[in-house]
Order: C-alpha cells, then sequence, then structure tokens
C-alpha cells in the first residue's frame, strides 16, 4: 500500500461511515415519538431537568446508566421506590440532606422544584429503554 | 537538541500549564477516591459531585493544553516556518487559562452547568470555542505561510477542526432528556473515540519521526491507516452509547459490529511504535521520551482497545453499562492514551526548549514505571469492584446502597494506588520543574 491509497481510504471510508451516521441520526429521530412520548414533556418535566440540571445530579448518580457511580441510578426509580418515597427523601434533602454511607448535599428545592423532578423521574420511567436495567434495582 | 524555530518557544507555557492542573486534577481525584471511603471528607464545602466535575474538567483542560503545545511545538518543524503570530499564540494561551481557572472555581461556588463533562457555564463555553478558533486560526496560517504541509500537519489540523466542530453540539440543550443524551455524545464520544485520536496519532506519528529516524513516507502511510481505521470504526462505533437510553435497538447492531473493531487502530498504534523502534537508524539519547510514546501505544491499547472491548457488546453491557466497569475502562483510557502522549511530548520537547540535553532521566523513567503500574492497578480495582457490582446489583438484584457496602476493599486498594500514583507524579513534576537538581544536566547552548 503507498501513502495515497492510505489517504484515500481514509478519505473514502470517512465519507461512507458519516452518511451512515446521518442516515440512523435520522432513523433515531423518527423514533422518538414513540419510544420517549414527546407530548408527555411539559412544561414542569422542563423544569424538572432543569433542576437536575442546576445541582449537577449527574455528577452523583446515573440517568439511564450515565453519570457518576457514586449514587443511585434515578431513571428508574419511581418504579423501584414509588413516588412518595422520592418526595420523601427530596423534601428531607431540601431541610437535612440525606445518606449516610453517600451524603446527598442540602440542596435549595423549593416545593416547585421537587413536583418538576418528580414529574421529569415518571416521563423518564416511561421511556422505552430496550428493557434496561436489568432489573429494577438499576 | 535544541529547538530550531524562535517561535516554538511558545509551547513551553502550554506544557507548565499542563503540568500544573494535571497536579491539580490528581489532587481532586484523590478526594473523590476517599469521599468512597469516608463520605464526610470535605462534605459539604466540596461534595463528591463539584470534586468530580473538577476531576475530569482539568483533565480535559490540561489535556487540551498540552495538545496546543504540542502543536506549537511540532509546527514550525513540520511546516519548515515560523508560528505564524506567536502574540495571538500567547493571547489564547492566557485566555485559556483564566478561563479554565475561572470555570473550576466557579465550580466551588456552584457556578455550573449540569450536563456531564460539560458543566461549563455558556459564558465559559463561548469563550472556549473563541480560544479554539483563534487557535486554529493561527495554526492554518502558519500552515499556509509554511514551506511544506505535511500529512502530519493535514490530520493534526482535522483534529483540532473535530474538536472545535463537535464541541458546538455542547451548546444544544433540548428539553427531551434522550434526545439530549444522543448528541451529548457527539461531543464526548466523537471526540474521545473521534477526532483526539487523530490528535494523538499524529503526535504519536511526529514523535517516531523524530526519536528513530525512520523514513516520513512510511510513518505517514502509517499515521494514513490509523486515522483511517479510527473513523472507519469509531464514528459508527457511537452507537454502543445508544443501547439504552431510550434510542432504538438497531444501535445494538451497529454499535456492536463497529466498535467490535474500534481497538484496531490502537492495535495498529502498537505495531506502529514496535516496528519503527527497532528499525530506528538512530539511538535518540532522550530514552524517557521513547519510553513515554511507546507506552502512549501500548497503554491507550490496553485501556481504550481491551478494557474498552471487554464491554462494548450489548450482551455484556446489559449488565455492566453504569457501573465501575465503566470507570475502569474510563481511567485507563484516557491515562493511557490521551495523557501519556502529552506528557511524551513533553518529555521530548520540553528539554528542546530549555537547550538542555537529557543525559540522566533516571528520575523521569522511574515516574513513568510508577505512574503506569499505580494507573493499571487503579483500573484493576475498579474492575474488581465493577464485577462484584454486576453480580450483586444486576445479576442478584441487590440494592444499590447495600452492593456498595460489599465493594469498600476495593475502593480501598484504587486509593492506596491512587496515592501511588500522586507519588510518580511528584517525581515527575519535580524532576520536569527543577530538571539540574540532582542529576547531571548539560547545556547545548
Amino acid at each position: 500500500m503507498t501513502k495515497a491509497s492510505a489517504r484515500n481510504m481514509f478519505i473514502g471510508s470517512t465519507i461512507v461511515v458519516s452518511a451512515i451516521l446521518l442516515v440512523l441520526t435520522i432513523k433515531s429521530h423518527q423514533s422518538y415519538p414513540v419510544r420517549t412520548h414527546p407530548e408527555n414533556i411539559t412544561a414542569q418535566v422542563e423544569w424538572g431537568k432543569k433542576v437536575w440540571e442546576k445541582h449537577a445530579c449527574i455528577d452523583c448518580h446515573t440517568l439511564f446508566g450515565e453519570g457518576a457511580y457514586y449514587a443511585p441510578e434515578l431513571g428508574n426509580v419511581i418504579t423501584r421506590r414509588g413516588e412518595d418515597y422520592v418526595r420523601t427523601v427530596l423534601e428531607t434533602d431540601a431541610i437535612q440532606g440525606w445518606g449516610t454511607t453517600r451524603k446527598m448535599p442540602k440542596f435549595d428545592l423549593s416545593k416547585q422544584d421537587i413536583d418538576s423532578l418528580i414529574e421529569f423521574f415518571k416521563w423518564m420511567n416511561n421511556v422505552d429503554t430496550n428493557n434496561w436495567p436489568p432489573n429494577k434495582e438499576g | 537538541m535544541n529547538y530550531k524555530y524562535e517561535s516554538q518557544r511558545v509551547a513551553y507555557p502550554f506544557f507548565i500549564a499542563a503540568m500544573l492542573l494535571f497536579a491539580g486534577q490528581i489532587i481532586f481525584g484523590l478526594i473523590i477516591g476517599a469521599q468512597y471511603i469516608w463520605p464526610d471528607l470535605l462534605f459539604p464545602a466540596i461534595p463528591f459531585n463539584i470534586a468530580r466535575m473538577i476531576h475530569i474538567n482539568l483533565l480535559v483542560v490540561w489535556l487540551i493544553f498540552g495538545f496546543m503545545g504540542s502543536a506549537y511545538y511540532l509546527l514550525p518543524e513540520e511546516c519548515e516556518g515560523e508560528i505564524y503570530s506567536v502574540k495571538l499564540a500567547l493571547l489564547q494561551f492566557w485566555l485559556f487559562l483564566i478561563g479554565g481557572a475561572t470555570a473550576i472555581v466557579g465550580y466551588l461556588f456552584r457556578w455550573h452547568d449540569g450536563r456531564e463533562f460539560l458543566e461549563q457555564p455558556t459564558l465559559i463555553k463561548v469563550a472556549i470555542v473563541i480560544v479554539v478558533l483563534m487557535f486554529i486560526f493561527n495554526m492554518i496560517m502558519t500552515l499556509i505561510k509554511g514551506r511544506k504541509w505535511t500529512s502530519i500537519s493535514t490530520v493534526l489540523l482535522i483534529g483540532f477542526l473535530g474538536l472545535a466542530v463537535f464541541y458546538l453540539f455542547a451548546f444544544f440543550k433540548p428539553a427531551n432528556m434522550v434526545v439530549d443524551k444522543y448528541y451529548w455524545w457527539f461531543v464526548v464520544h466523537l471526540w474521545v473515540e473521534g477526532v483526539w485520536e487523530l490528535i494523538m496519532a499524529a503526535l504519536l506519528s511526529f514523535l517516531l519521526l523524530k526519536l528513530t529516524g525512520i523514513d516520513r513516507e512510511v510513518a505517514e502511510k502509517w499515521l494514513y491507516v490509523i486515522v483511517g481505521l479510527t473513523f472507519l470504526t469509531g464514528i459508527i462505533g457511537t452507537g454502543h452509547h445508544y443501547y439504552w437510553i431510550g434510542t432504538p435497538a438497531f444501535w445494538q447492531t451497529w454499535g456492536a459490529y463497529f466498535s467490535a473493531f474500534e481497538m484496531l487502530p490502537f492495535a495498529a498504534m502498537v505495531a506502529f511504535s514496535f516496528k519503527m523502534v527497532s528499525k530506528r537508524t538512530r539511538s535518540h539519547p532522550n530514552r524517557a521520551a521513547i519510553l513515554w510514546t511507546v507506552g502512549a501505544s501500548v497503554l491507550s491499547f490496553i485501556g481504550a482497545g481491551l478494557w474498552g472491548f471487554m464491554h462494548t457488546l450489548p450482551q455484556i453491557n446489559y449488565y455492566t453499562h453504569g457501573t465501575q466497569v465503566t470507570a475502569s475502562h474510563g481511567h485507563m483510557a484516557f491515562f493511557g492514551a490521551y495523557a501519556v502522549i502529552v506528557l511524551a511530548m513533553a518529555s521530548y520537547a520540553v528539554p528542546n526548549l530549555r537547550k538542555l540535553r537529557p543525559t540522566h532521566q533516571k528520575a523521569e523513567i522511574l515516574a513513568f514505571w510508577t505512574m503506569c503500574v499505580s494507573m493499571m492497578f487503579i483500573t484493576l480495582s475498579l474492575t474488581g469492584a465493577g464485577i462484584v457490582q454486576v453480580y450483586l446489583q444486576r445479576v442478584l438484584g441487590m440494592p444499590y446502597m447495600e452492593t456498595q457496602s460489599h465493594m469498600v476493599l476495593f475502593y480501598g486498594l484504587r486509593l492506596i494506588f491512587g496515592a501511588t500514583f500522586a507519588i510518580g507524579l511528584g517525581i515527575y513534576l519535580y524532576d520536569f520543574f527543577f530538571p539540574c537538581k540532582g542529576g547531571e544536566c548539560r547545556s547545548d547552548a
């Protein structure tokens, strides 16, 4: 193989795989109405996502397995613990923080923040994740 | 050895900044490693999430400082001409340092965004884009004004252009978390399993050319084979992140088939570096630089190639996704590929920039082995933790917190090897900043 042919293979394969990525990206978008129920993304769910980001929850927890591994998975937390338990955790946290062997800082969470976060978790809970996690423990 | 073009000296502050930020990264790494065992440590002043975002952001910033410094050192020699504007390079250096430092200090005061690795507030993100564009402008003008445009320069430029272009997806924050995650990977995956590998391969080729005296045609042919394999496998390989995040199931097929071959470019880098070093036509006095260079190809193959392959197939990833197995891979891959290649460039370029002849390198070689062996054991410790976690939590269905109590032994081991890594880094930095203490030191000037 010459340098020129190696270069041409680099250019050619990059064009082909980029085109495939583009097609698969479009096909992914076509699947979201069914898989993610965007009609359920209310203003409250949107606000919940903002609260999630404001406190950098992802740097301790995972969401669909992505994030830090210091605290439990939350994508399916509604299935695992139920809405009432999640509310108790968040309301307790807003007063004094949460946890002993892993410490969740006391976040400045208003009632609106807590309601929105729960709506966000409920929306996440209904996303089709190809049956992941393997069990409800996340 | 000596630098050949006056403007190469602008690389020096970039390497200095990289090393200082590297030290900061390791301090915060030790903090979060310790918080796994002692949750009260520094709590609530610096909770885990803040320390972790600093640990990783410092990594990214020091690596980019290292990439830029490497480029400023390499470009004049490659294109046989001075850097287009040294003033612009220095301005860009200070802007990046101030922006980076502001972001890190801001994190301590809870000024941050909330997407993993992209926690930089929007203002800082804009500053980063401006700095990178200034750098790329300088790079392109240097290449245009230079006498030669080599393949190494071309691949390096594509790498930096890709770094800039894909970072733009960081500004896209859709309300649908699944779409958010999809394009988040366009930054994260297409950086570290895409364009950054081009930067790495270009630096590796440059180092092998300089250190072994091999034929440029041969080196550049290898370079194109490596980067061709990188994009061929890595671009659709993005799909291995799309198995379980709400994206369609067809990604399990595409992601698996392509990402399974993502170790090929790393295997090619191993073959390339061993072949070139064994066929070397000159015996370069900078043995430490050769060690780091070959080390980068070997450790990236282990960390990115083998540890990546270990959990890239959906049948396995179904159980390992989001566990310490991922953390083990992340540590070895980032260190082996990107940290070590920057250290290799620093090891080669900095003595030249100081007009020092590298005659006495025992400290640096000791630092190499201490850091690399420590990182191997950090990786093995986290792999052990991951296996326990997968079995208890994913197979037996034990709750997360209960599972964690069975992993403390491995977290302890990881912290111990984190400490030995820090000792290795201490030896390295002492040698880096005080090169003439303790050993002989001869100047060419």
